[in-house]
This record gives C-alpha cells, structure tokens and sequence, in this order.
C-alpha cells in the first residue's frame, strides 16, 4: 500500500472493522469418531491453513470442544459449514459473539 | 492382510485380501442405501411453482435415523429456521456428493471375486473419495454403536463373540486405514 492520508483523517476504531467484515463464524465440534490427523488435514486442504495453525485449531476442537475455525459473510460460512459436513466434521455457523 | 495406504513416485496404492475388499464393498453398499432409501419428502407444496423450477428442494427436518443426522447434522444452534432453511438447499446436494465418493471407492476397489487381492492405485480425486467414504463408515458405524472418547477398554473387554466387539474391531480398522491415507497426503 502506498499514498498518504491527510493527518487530520479520523481513523475508524479497529473493533468496528471487525464486526463489520467478519460478522459470523464457522464453529467446528468435536466428536469422538474422527482422526486427529483427518480434521488436520480438512483444515489444511480446505482452509489452506499452515499445519501449524490446522493442528492448533485440532487440538482447540479435540480439548475444548469447539474452536472458531474461519469467519465471514453468512454465505461464506454457510459455505464452509457445508464443505465441513461433506468432509463429515460436525460444523455450524453463528454470528460472532453468539456463544 | 493389507499394509495399509503407501506413496511410491507420487502414487497412492494399497492392497486387499479379498475379504477385507469385501468387508469394505458391504459397507459401503449399506451406506449408500441408507442414504438413498432415506431421501425425505420435498417440504415446498406441489402448487409452489418456484421451487418446481429450481428443481427438488429437500426437506427442512433433520433426519430420524441417528446415522444420517450425524452425517447431515444442523448447521445452526438454536435457530429451528436457520438450520431449515440450510438444510433444504443442501442437503441433497451433500447426499450426492457422499453417495458419488462411495461409488469411486466401490469403482476404484473393481471385483474382487476372482482373485485373491486386489490393488487399488488412486489418483487425488479417488484419494478424496476414499478419504470421505471412510470418515463415512467411521461415522456410521461409531454411531451406531455409541462410541465416546477414550472409551477403548469398553469395547476391547467385551466377550469375543459379541457382535459389537466385531463391528467395533472393523471400526478401528477403517480408522487405521484412513490413518495411512491421510500421512500418504500429509
């Protein structure tokens, strides 16, 4: 990113942001029947995510129940919550903060 | 008895005896009819003209069978519509796609009546299907008998001829079986 912005420019509060483009999130639950090395690999292939960050989010899933595992528009979650049950993780999607 | 999955040169293979091409071949049928057999009703009257031109929307009830509700579970907590409304849309569309893998794996597997085993060297899109088919079997066998985490010793102190010990013995095999396919791709 390049250019500059006249110093007077208020800049938006961070938070807004967040809420704004990232308003719903796709949880995924665990369940005493898949592999750990399958739900990494899901994260790996479908999100593109590191195998670290897959493993992370897998260990999140296996020892706390759930973690958050992408966020975005309701449709893309629903997206991603219907690739998770082809893949035969128990998803779902809700909005940020629902918890 | 197989070795399970294994990567050469770039090519995911593994071999069956014919028996465990078979195990697989049977559950795989009882799969894909169960999944078939169970298509609910369209929920949309037959008067609702748009639905009949976008075609057959499925219902908005989660499956009965404790299978297919784990194999299609509600995409929403707490939001009877939401889940609905999801399911509708999706949920033939994901049957297809389980039945589809299960076929390639089935495609994949040929057979096996008239040989001792059976080779199957799978490129990525067969290596999907397998993938998928067997969290499939996984699911619906651990479901149907009840498996928890960490509850190995239950099932592996049952008395040998109980049937759950067997069906519990083939569930860790599939499970072994995903196990090399998944480090195949890792």
């Amino acid at each position: 990113m390049s250019g500059t912005a006249p110093v007077e420019l208020e800049r938006p509060e961070v938070e807004d942001v967040v809420v704004r483009d990232m308003p719903w999130v796709t949880i995924v639950w665990n369940d005493p029947i898949n592999l750990m090395s399958y739900v990494t690999y899901v994260f790996q292939a479908y999100f593109a995510y590191t195998r670290k960050k897959a493993e992370k989010l897998m260990m999140d899933v296996h020892q706390k129940g759930k973690a958050v595992v992408s966020s975005g528009t309701r449709e893309e979650m629903e997206r991603d919550v219907e690739a998770m049950h082809s893949y035969g993780l128990w998803a779902t999607l809700q909005k940020t903060g629902d918890t | 008895m197989t070795t399970g999955f294994r990567a050469r040169h770039g090519v995911v293979s593994a071999t069956f005896a014919a028996e465990e091409a078979r195990v697989i071949q049977g559950l795989i049928g009882e799969l894909v009819e169960l999944i078939r057999d169970d298509v609910p009703a369209p929920s949309a009257p037959p008067e609702d003209t748009l639905a009949a031109l976008v075609g057959h929307l499925g219902s908005t009830e989660p499956p009965e069978d404790e299978v297919l509700a784990r194999l299609f579970p509600n995409a929403y907590h707490g939001d009877e519509d939401a889940a609905g409304e999801f399911r509708r849309f999706t949920e033939h569309g994901l049957r297809d796609g389980k039945v589809k893998s299960a076929e390639t794996v089935l495609e994949s597997l040929g057979d096996p009546a008239y040989s001792d085993q059976v080779t199957v060297s799978l490129n990525p899109d067969e290596c999907q299907a397998w993938l998928r088919t067997l969290t499939d079997l996984r699911l619906a066998l651990g479901t149907r008998l009840g498996v928890e985490q960490d509850d190995e010793d239950l099932w592996t102190r049952l008395p040998a001829d109980d049937r759950r010990r067997q069906v519990y013995g083939v569930y860790v095999w599939l499970g072994w079986l995903q196990e090399s396919l998944v480090t195949c791709l890792g």
